[in-house]
């Protein structure tokens, strides 16, 4: 579904990302991890057209992403970024503005079909009973619930994630990536998403692509991405990858200090 | 949701009746008082009798150009603020009333409008305010990229640096000339041309309509600029027209009546208390909100002290400024928020 071949790009002059090759097949869910820093966001905004590559290219079903005008994107690229909306909407009315990407060209109001639509996707991510509340007024975890009922809006195949769960309790930490779960499995979403938590990685992505200083480390699934010997080359950390036991995917523990002072006097 | 559209078909509805009622009200008084039944006998029966005179030569043009201009003021207010997501932005915050205001100077102090006539000072004051905003505009392009931030810096330096030079000019300019400049500056709607007064008019519902194929773009615009773009908006392209329709609507009111404040800043607010964030009900009412808010205000003008005329900046300033702050105060009200 989507391709990046030889990517390249960065900002005023600094390169940033160098040489990516990624492959996002179509219905799969994949990650995108990392340190701080390593690019994740930047390969983000880059695939949503906010940036343009110096080199390589990005297909989108075999075209390139340059070639597509800015309203058919908008119809097959969905992006749930972390900005903070305006607060005053409505949560509906912010619902709503998802549906720009299909106004034709006078059209003013949205049709019966748009308003069908935002309701599903409302209903889909549990925030139709909030609808006419304040996104300023609802709390974290059900404010990215509206922000992924306004991409859904959009009615798009690839739905683009920047750290969904960041600032979420766990409850909501599994409540968003079970919901992404449930619309890839149903609804045949392809989700491309970045994440911090490498353990919520691990648990919900079909293939995960590890981005280090700007280049793709590793990619492949959970299992081959996630064992000690990388993510401590990466991360320059000392971890402990195990096996978790309802899932059987890789869990990475972290050490602390005290414990690595306490293994070196054993040793 | 359905709702929602009746429910701006009667914001409209409201404030179109609200136009003809104060174009009534503002057609009936004056130093010479005109009641209403006069006014229709005198519109049917289309003789030259001296209420005639007065209602067509006189009234009725002033309200068309307040009209005009509050309309052209009031949306070039929202349509910046919109774009700059800054509610504290008004029309004259990018220097465009400056580049105007120097132009209409110039044209005094060297007598060009003994030349080349009294329409002079109109296409002066035009060409200065077009000459800023497009000195703003390509000073804040970066790579084909308009910075918003950067052109909302530059306007106000250019504004302070074109009062300045106003000052300057004033200085060194003589007495005659120094009273015409003042005069100019405090703004006025009395204007003889009735070829401008239709102008303006037309340009103003031009730049209404234009700036209604943007409305949805604005609505975008308000979650940020690169929300606007994932939901495929063609941000530049809307950034650009928005700016050149609002610098237009600006510079032709400027130039043609003065400086007149406090519309541009207040009514888009008032309307966004009244009926929402949402600019495709904006946009119009602001435009018949401020078409409203600047009858009133001359009419206020012409009728407090008659037969003296005040400057209608001095009503508009302190009946906007005045019941601004008592909203606000009262009804505790986010300054953003509806």
């Amino acid at each position: 579904m989507l391709c990046i071949r030889g990517l390249g790009c960065g900002y005023y002059g600094r390169q940033i990302l160098w040489d990516i090759n990624l492959e996002v097949p179509a219905k799969e869910i994949v990650g995108i991890i990392g340190p701080n820093g390593s690019g994740k966001t930047t390969l983000l905004r880059t695939i949503s057209r906010l940036l343009k590559p110096k080199e390589g290219s990005i297909h989108l079903d075999g075209k390139d992403i340059w070639q597509i005008k800015c309203g058919e994107l908008a119809r097959k690229i969905a992006v749930v970024s972390q900005g903070s909306p305006e607060e005053t909407l409505t949560v509906e009315e912010f619902v709503l503005l998802g549906r720009i990407p299909y106004f034709e060209g006078l059209q003013f109001l949205e049709t019966n079909h748009d308003f069908e639509v935002a309701k599903e996707c409302m209903a889909l991510t549990d925030v139709l009973r909030l609808k006419d509340r304040p996104i300023g007024r609802i709390s974290g975890g059900e404010r990215q619930l509206a922000l992924i009922a306004r991409a859904l809006t959009q009615e798009p195949a690839l739905l683009l994630l920047d750290e969904p769960t960041t600032y979420l309790d766990i409850a909501h930490q599994v409540g968003i990536l079970d919901l992404i779960k449930r619309l890839n499995r149903k609804m045949g979403l392809t989700v491309l998403m970045v994440l911090h938590d490498l353990n919520l990685a691990s648990e919900y992505c079909d293939r995960i692509a590890l981005l280090s200083e700007g280049r793709v480390h590793i990619q492949g699934t959970p299992q081959e991405v996630l064992n000690y010997k990388v993510i401590e080359e990466v991360y320059k950390t000392v971890v402990v990858v195990e096996k978790n036991p309802v899932s059987s995917k890789p869990y990475v523990l972290l050490v602390s200090e005290d414990e690595r002072e306490k293994r070196k006097k054993k040793l | 949701m359905r709702s929602r559209t009746y429910q701006w078909a009667v914001w409209l509805l409201f404030f179109i009746a609200a136009v003809i009622t104060v174009s009534c009200f503002s057609l009936s008084v004056g130093s010479f008082f005109i009641p209403f039944k006069n006014i229709v006998a005198a519109i049917l029966h289309r003789k030259s009798c001296a209420e005639h005179v007065i209602l067509f030569d006189v009234r009725l043009p002033r309200i068309l150009l307040a009209f005009a201009i509050g309309g052209s003021l009031a949306l070039s207010g929202v349509i910046l603020q919109g774009v700059f997501r800054n509610p504290l932005v008004e029309p004259y915050t990018l220097g465009i009333s400056g580049g105007a205001a120097i132009g209409v100077c110039l044209n005094i102090v060297f007598h060009l409008n003994r030349w080349f006539g009294i329409l002079s000072l109109p296409v002066c004051g035009f060409l200065g305010a077009l000459f800023v905003a497009a000195f703003v505009y390509s000073l804040s392009v970066k790579k084909g990229v308009l910075k918003i931030q950067g052109l909302l810096l530059t306007g106000v330096m250019i504004s302070f640096i074109s009062s300045s030079l106003i000052m300057l000019i004033m200085a060194v300019s003589r007495a005659e000339d120094l009273h015409g400049i003042v005069f100019w500056i405090m703004g006025s709607l009395e204007e003889p041309n009735n070829a401008l007064i239709l102008l303006s008019l037309g340009v103003s519902i031009v730049g209404l309509i234009l700036s209604y194929l943007f409305c949805i773009s604005l609505n975008a615009l308000a979650l940020g600029e690169e929300e606007a773009m994932h939901l495929g908006v063609n941000v530049e392209r809307s950034k650009r027209f928005l700016f050149i329709i609002a610098s237009l609507l600006t510079g032709f009111s400027v130039s043609i009546v003065g400086i007149i404040g406090f519309v541009g800043l207040v009514i888009p607010h008032c309307m966004r208390m009244l009926v929402g964030r949402d600019h495709r009900i904006l946009l119009g009412s602001s435009f018949l909100g401020g078409a409203v808010f600047l009858i009133i205000c001359d009419t206020l003008a012409r009728t407090i002290i008659t037969p003296v005329e005040l400057p209608v900046g001095v009503i508009t300033g302190l009946v906007g400024g005045s019941a601004f702050v008592y909203v606000l105060t009262r009804k505790q009200i986010p300054l953003k928020g509806k």
